[in-house]
């Protein structure tokens, strides 16, 4: 079905076997690859221009805060799509604050724009050199970011902090 | 005494006149955010037909409505715009609540869904319901109605509760003699003279 064994072999032939893991799902539906933060974009990079992953299918974050057995706080996660073999691979990088900052891969994909948006919203993870990066869902003057685990799942008053409309105002 | 009416006049109240009017020809603005707005059109459709009770007109724009249909969940980055669609709504207009998510914010109690618009927008009526069947929906706009032919007037007053309240204490408290008319039933008459 797919050509991973080729893909693999060229990550090994281009970054060596130390810096990054591969592992995989049971049913080996899920393929993916463990690389350090400060060469993800090299990867990206790499996987785009050299094994025709020509889709950033998502992007998007997980918080491992009181997470069992987690080493690192921040696991960003890079859905890879090769549309020529249906070929998919998941990138997978860690980050520790406060260095909260990777290179943004909107120089390869366009849809990173947006996908790196809502995780800076999200999470407050920087996306050096996005064109862009505003708060996209939401409002440009929220304080934190929700998804983070130590953030109050009923929020800071910002459900509470409106104006009350009576009959006699209105 | 006894007044001789013809056969084709009947004698009613000008309040009660205006209510009956009202209530049988309600304009909704339908706020749909979620699931409920899906059982709102079902309502507005044929088979449940809310024409039936006069309210079949859905507007798209606030300014032709006089009942808003809040059915679905509001968030906080939703109420300002909430508010603003409320107030630029002509009077008399009343609102109903429809389901859980806009009563009470329902299972979504997390930091960004309003947990109830009653809140921060007056509600008329609410409709229990996750989301509520059509049936309920017209029941509630049944029961609006009742209400609007029980407490409605021709001016509006019964929308300025707490200034008529206000203006029963005053009287009460200064024991004046003369009791003053309802501003916006002076400002009527005062327009009404000057033309």
């Amino acid at each position: 079905m797919t050509d991973t064994p080729a893909t693999l072999e060229k990550l090994t032939a281009r970054f060596g076997e130390r810096s990054w893991t591969f592992s995989e799902s049971a049913n080996s539906a899920n393929r993916r690859i463990v690389v350090p933060s400060g060469q993800v974009f090299q990867f990206l990079e790499f996987l785009k221009t050299a094994c025709g992953f020509d889709m950033l299918a998502e992007l998007t974050c997980v918080d491992y805060l009181h997470f069992r057995g987690a080493a690192d706080r921040f696991g960003l996660v890079y859905g890879l799509a090769n549309t020529g073999t249906n070929e998919r691979l998941i990138v997978r990088c860690f980050l520790n604050e406060p260095d909260l900052a990777v290179p943004s891969a909107t120089p390869l994909w366009e849809s990173a724009n947006w996908f790196e948006r809502e995780v800076f919203d999200m999470f407050g993870v920087v996306f050096q050199g996005h064109p862009d990066l505003r708060r996209i869902l939401l409002p440009d003057e929220f304080e934190g970011h929700p998804l983070r685990k130590d953030y109050p799942l009923r929020g800071r008053g910002e459900r509470h902090n409106f104006q009350r409309i009576t009959r006699e105002d209105s | 005494m006894e007044l001789a009416v013809p056969e084709n006049v009947a004698l009613s109240k000008l309040d009660e006149l205006a209510s009956w009017c009202r209530k049988n020809s309600l304009w909704p603005m339908p706020f749909a955010t979620a699931c409920c707005g899906i059982e709102l059109m079902a309502t507005g459709a044929s088979k449940h037909d809310i024409a039936r009770f006069g309210a079949e007109v859905f507007r798209f724009s606030p300014r032709q409505c006089d009942l808003m249909i809040v059915a679905g969940r509001v968030v906080m980055k939703m109420l300002p715009v909430l508010q603003r669609i409320w107030l630029q709504m002509p009077e008399p207009k009343w609102c109903i609540s429809m389901g859980a998510c806009a009563s009470t914010g329902g299972i979504f109690d997390t930091y960004s869904v309003v947990q109830g618009i009653d809140r921060f927008i007056p509600v008329d009526m609410y409709v229990p319901g996750c989301p509520p069947r059509p049936e309920q929906l017209i029941q509630a706009v049944i029961d609006l109605q009742d209400k609007i032919q029980r407490e409605g007037t021709l001016m509006g007053a019964e929308f300025h509760e707490r200034q008529r309240q206000a203006e029963k204490r005053a009287l009460v408290e200064s024991a004046a003699p003369r009791p003053r008319p309802l501003p916006i039933l002076a400002q009527a008459a005062a327009h009404l003279t000057a033309n």
